[in-house]
């Protein structure tokens, strides 16, 4: 998938305020294509974001997030230079 | 006799593969083992609540749900949801209106995450979003704003 998140990060005190843009159509299983065939359904499942490799957020989503999903979320305890890893599960069907 | 050593070995193999099993060490992978299935097929809040194991919800004021009163296009509604509840370990949204209501649910890391998160979610028609937050005590608190969407989100 080539690079599918695009992640920001601003340090505001000690808490680091995370945006997170992840590049995924989420289908809903209810859109026609151009032929009038259902477009199956294929959405994001998990999410699971870590901070210097303990888990910190852990999400389940369904379909109805919207496509090209974008979450925000507040971290404490990072520090400028602080490594991040992130991971998305992306299953089919 | 060979019979019986063969017999004794085969009982160990046996009883390895078993405490093997035990300790996870062959479990069968489940995929997305994490994922509320029946949750998120549940196709009433009822249902969806049910599911999720929430009980008895109380409402509460120290959930802030940050919403446009009026969402012009349904495929994108931006949500923040902040909740001042001490303990919050986890926050779960639903949109009542949709055909599936229950959208996403956040876990934080104790003391690692501030019981915060913005997403952005469809919305078939105006609805409520309900918000369900579970705090490490085990309770349920849940506050509810309403969206008016002018063009839906789903299908088209």
């Amino acid at each position: 998938m080539g690079d599918p998140m695009k992640i920001r990060a601003k340090l505001d005190g000690d808490v680091l305020d995370v945006r997170v843009l992840m590049a995924h159509p989420m289908e809903t299983g209810q859109r026609k294509d151009g032929a009038g065939n259902l477009v199956p359904l294929h959405f994001i499942q998990t999410m699971t974001a870590q901070l210097n490799g303990k888990p910190v957020l852990e999400a389940e989503t369904s379909q109805a997030i919207s496509r090209n999903p974008v979450f925000g979320f507040k971290l404490k305890g990072a520090k400028t230079g602080d490594k991040r890893t992130d991971e998305v599960t992306v299953p089919t069907g | 006799m060979t019979e019986p050593s063969r017999r004794t070995a085969l009982k160990r193999t046996g009883a390895l593969a078993a405490a093997a099993m035990a300790a996870g060490l062959l479990r069968p992978t489940e995929a997305f083992a994490d994922w509320n299935k029946s949750a998120f097929e549940s196709k009433t809040v009822a249902d969806a609540l049910r599911n999720l194991k929430v009980a008895s919800p109380a409402d509460s004021k120290d959930i802030v749900i940050r919403a446009p009163d009026i969402a012009e296009n349904g495929a994108v509604v931006p949500i923040e949801i902040q909740s001042n509840i001490p303990g919050t370990r986890s926050i779960a949204v639903l949109i009542e209106k949709n055909p599936f209501p229950y959208a996403a649910s956040f876990d934080f890391a104790q003391g690692a995450a501030l019981p915060f998160v913005a997403l952005r979610v469809k919305m078939g028609e105006t609805s409520n979003v309900r918000v369900v937050v579970a705090t490490a005590d085990g309770k349920f608190h849940a506050a509810a704003k309403e969206v008016k969407v002018t063009i839906g989100g789903c299908g088209g």
